[in-house]
């Protein structure tokens, strides 16, 4: 069966999910928090980009703004909130993991090649809607678990749901663009909630244990 | 436009902002107002919501039937949790104390309107954002002591709650990826519409969206294999939020993957979506008959009770005769009246005892002479003894289930129930009824802490009963409504 060139937003929508997996891969390397949490920054740039080519390509106007709430969120405040969290604490050397950082990536690998293939097999040819930005964006979330589960520090942790996060806004904006205006907003606003609980509780881990390593957390059991 | 469905959206956050203002006495004369308004305002809803298909205000509110089966134990517990509450706390005196009033009032009022709230949204989206809120406010209200459990159970019910929200997320995103073959790439996701067109939507992509709906929404409702935060939140927080959590969170989170459920059933046939609740509901039943076992803490006791009934309605989903959906709703609401009555009786238990070490707990029914017996009775209507709700709804489950072609599954829930009936009532009722002599409990007078806790045990064992022995007419009709509804191919 022949294949036709791919749309330009089907290519641009494919080229930006690509490099949001990358990007995820490299907050599993990271060793440094405040590494990790440019790089989410740097993620959530990418994301951000991926809006604007939607609004363009689609003509969708509100997504402009979208964008622009998504732009001073997730890649002004966030950072900013967690980096000073770090600096506060003293601390950048990421949580001990139960495996080597290859070992990590290789795992990481297996989720991302299983996510992928997995949508792959559905088969389902949309003709409006690019499927294949949809498949690495599932293997951006299952990226996100690997990290979430191997690393031992709540920094890691809160960071590795906002990157999920970013992995389902990709998958948002090449599948659901179309949803009204009003429930994006009100993603983004219940981003912006769990943002601030999610500090909160950091620094009253930190304030409480002296360690940004969920070691501590260990007294409930059973 | 349906002025009590605009009320309940309104009521609870206008409360929330009031008490934030007032001083602690107004701010409890407002929660309870609130809540009893927003309850009465519900009961309200179940004549016309029986006689009509929905009713709708604005685009954005619309409740048909089963919303309506979910309002009621939520509102209901707003109420009760709203009188315990005033009775349970004790918030230290001067400046921290205050403050610790009015975080916890507007918290439970937010928390209350958000879970109210959810089942009027018209729309698989903002029953998402809906549900997000409820986690935000609720993990804010399980940390609200500020000890080294309580910080630990919170981070812990967020980190995990926030993943499983996220992978409901991509579940509604899948399910409009679905949808955008009959409706093309610009349309919301209302009920109306996504029922209407689910039969043409493509098979594989709504398979996905239900098992990653159930798995993410389970999270939230508890679900093994992904309810390890709930034991924790369950036990860690204030008790009116343990009662809030057990009673209407997990609740509302189930109405959730009902509304998937209900897509999916007109998608794909009953089959699929039966099979993947079973599988969840017996790996959560079995987990939980053994967990309850070996509990020492009461609230975690009560906590893996929650597990367990939460696996006993997503069974009771997979079994293919209508009593046995009939069952599974109004063991909702009944589950909801008994979890908070024995949240409330726990309550009362760790005022008296100052601990929550059922070890330590002796001669509970002799030293509060009214919670202490109702603590019981809840405990046993848990359990599914008659006269109480649970009985009544776990009775028709399974005589579903036992005219189902594979009615295994219902004699293995029987078998479990017992399990789990064996571990909650042995180790409660040993904890209350056990005499203690006099001289072996210094500083520990008979008597009640507080009438409020009183009343509002009161008035859940009185919802429990009224819904074993003869389940109102109306209700009885919404029920079977919501059943239909939520089995109907077309």
């Amino acid at each position: 069966m022949p294949h036709a060139a791919p749309s330009t937003f089907t290519g641009s929508a494919d080229g930006i999910a690509i490099l949001v997996l990358l990007t995820e891969f490299a907050m599993l390397r990271a060793q440094l928090l405040s590494s990790q949490v440019r790089l989410y920054a740097f993620q959530s740039l990418v994301v951000t980009v991926l809006a604007v080519v939607v609004a363009a390509t689609r003509h969708i106007d509100e997504l402009y703004l979208l964008a622009a709430l998504s732009f001073v969120l997730k890649v002004v405040i966030v950072p900013r909130v967690v980096l000073r969290l770090l600096s506060h604490a003293e601390v950048d050397l990421a949580g001990s993991s139960a495996f080597g950082v290859a070992t990590m990536i290789a795992i990481a690998i297996a989720a991302s090649i299983f996510g992928f293939f997995s949508i792959g097999a559905l088969h389902v040819q949309s003709t409006a809607l690019p499927s294949t930005a949809l498949a690495i964006s599932v293997a951006v979330v299952l990226v996100a678990f690997v990290l979430i589960i191997l690393r031992s520090d709540v920094v890691s942790q809160a960071i590795g749901f906002f990157s999920l996060e970013n992995g389902v806004s990709v998958a948002s904006l090449v599948v659901a663009s179309g949803l009204p205006l009003i429930v994006d907003v009100a993603f983004l606003f219940d981003l912006l909630a769990a943002v601030v609980v999610f500090g909160v509780l950091m620094r009253i881990h930190h304030r409480r244990t002296k360690t940004l390593s969920t070691e501590p957390l260990d007294r409930l059991r059973g | 436009m349906n002025k009590a469905l605009l009320a309940i959206a309104i009521v609870p956050l206008v409360a929330a902002v009031a008490t934030w203002w007032t001083p602690a006495v107004i701010s409890k004369t407002i929660t309870i107002c609130s809540g009893i308004a927003v309850f009465v305002l519900g009961l309200t809803l179940i004549p016309s919501a029986t006689a009509h298909a929905y009713l709708s205000a604005g685009p954005a509110l619309r409740v048909d039937a089963l919303s309506v089966v979910f309002l009621v134990p939520t509102t209901f517990l707003y109420a009760t949790t709203a009188i315990f509450s005033v009775g349970y706390l004790r918030p230290p005196e001067g400046e921290a104390g205050r403050r610790y009033a009015r975080r916890f009032y507007a918290g439970l009022n937010v928390f209350c309107w958000s879970m109210a709230v959810a089942p009027l949204l018209n729309g698989l989206a903002l029953l998402w954002v809906a549900i997000e809120v409820t986690t935000v406010i609720s993990v804010l209200l399980v940390a609200i002591d500020d000890t080294d459990r309580a910080a630990e159970a919170a981070w812990k019910y967020v980190l995990l709650a926030s993943l499983g929200l996220g992978i409901a997320l991509l579940a509604t995103i899948f399910m409009y990826y679905a949808g955008s073959r009959v409706f093309g790439s610009s349309y919301d996701l209302s009920y109306g519409k996504l029922l209407s067109g689910a039969h043409g939507f493509p098979k594989g992509i709504v398979r996905l969206a239900d098992v990653l709906a159930v798995l993410g929404f389970g999270t939230k409702m508890g679900l093994v294999p992904v309810h390890t935060w709930l034991p924790d939140a369950h036990s860690e927080a204030p008790t009116p939020i343990s009662a809030l959590l057990s009673g209407a969170l997990l609740a509302t989170s189930f109405y959730a993957i009902l509304r998937f459920f209900q897509i999916s059933v007109r998608c794909l046939g009953p089959t699929f979506p039966r099979t993947v609740l079973l599988v969840f509901g017996l790996a959560s039943l079995v987990l939980a008959a053994l967990y309850l076992l070996s509990q020492r803490d009461l609230k975690r006791l009560l906590a893996y009770s929650s597990v367990e009934h939460m696996g006993i309605l997503a069974i009771g989903m997979s079994f293919s005769a209508p009593i046995a959906i009939v069952g599974v709703l109004l063991h909702v609401i009944a589950h909801g009246a008994a979890k908070g009555t024995a949240f409330f009786g726990a309550g009362s238990i760790v005022r008296k005892f100052k601990t929550k070490d059922m070890l330590r707990i002796r001669g509970g029914v002799g030293l509060l002479p009214w919670s202490g017996p109702m603590l019981v009775l809840a405990v046993l209507g848990l359990s599914a003894m008659p006269p109480f709700g649970i009985f009544r709804s776990e009775f028709l489950i399974v005589a579903g289930g036992l005219s189902d072609p594979q009615d295994t599954v219902a004699a293995v829930l029987v078998v479990l129930v017992t399990v789990a009936f064996f571990g909650l009532s042995w180790f409660t009722t040993e904890t209350m009824l056990t005499p203690v002599p006099e001289r072996e409990r210094p500083g520990v007078a008979r008597g009640e802490t507080s009438r409020f806790i009183v009343v509002a045990m009161l008035l859940g064992l009185a919802g429990l009963v009224v819904l074993g022995v003869h389940v109102p007419g109306q209700l009885s009709g919404l029920l079977h409504n919501a059943a239909t509804q939520l089995e109907a191919a077309r």
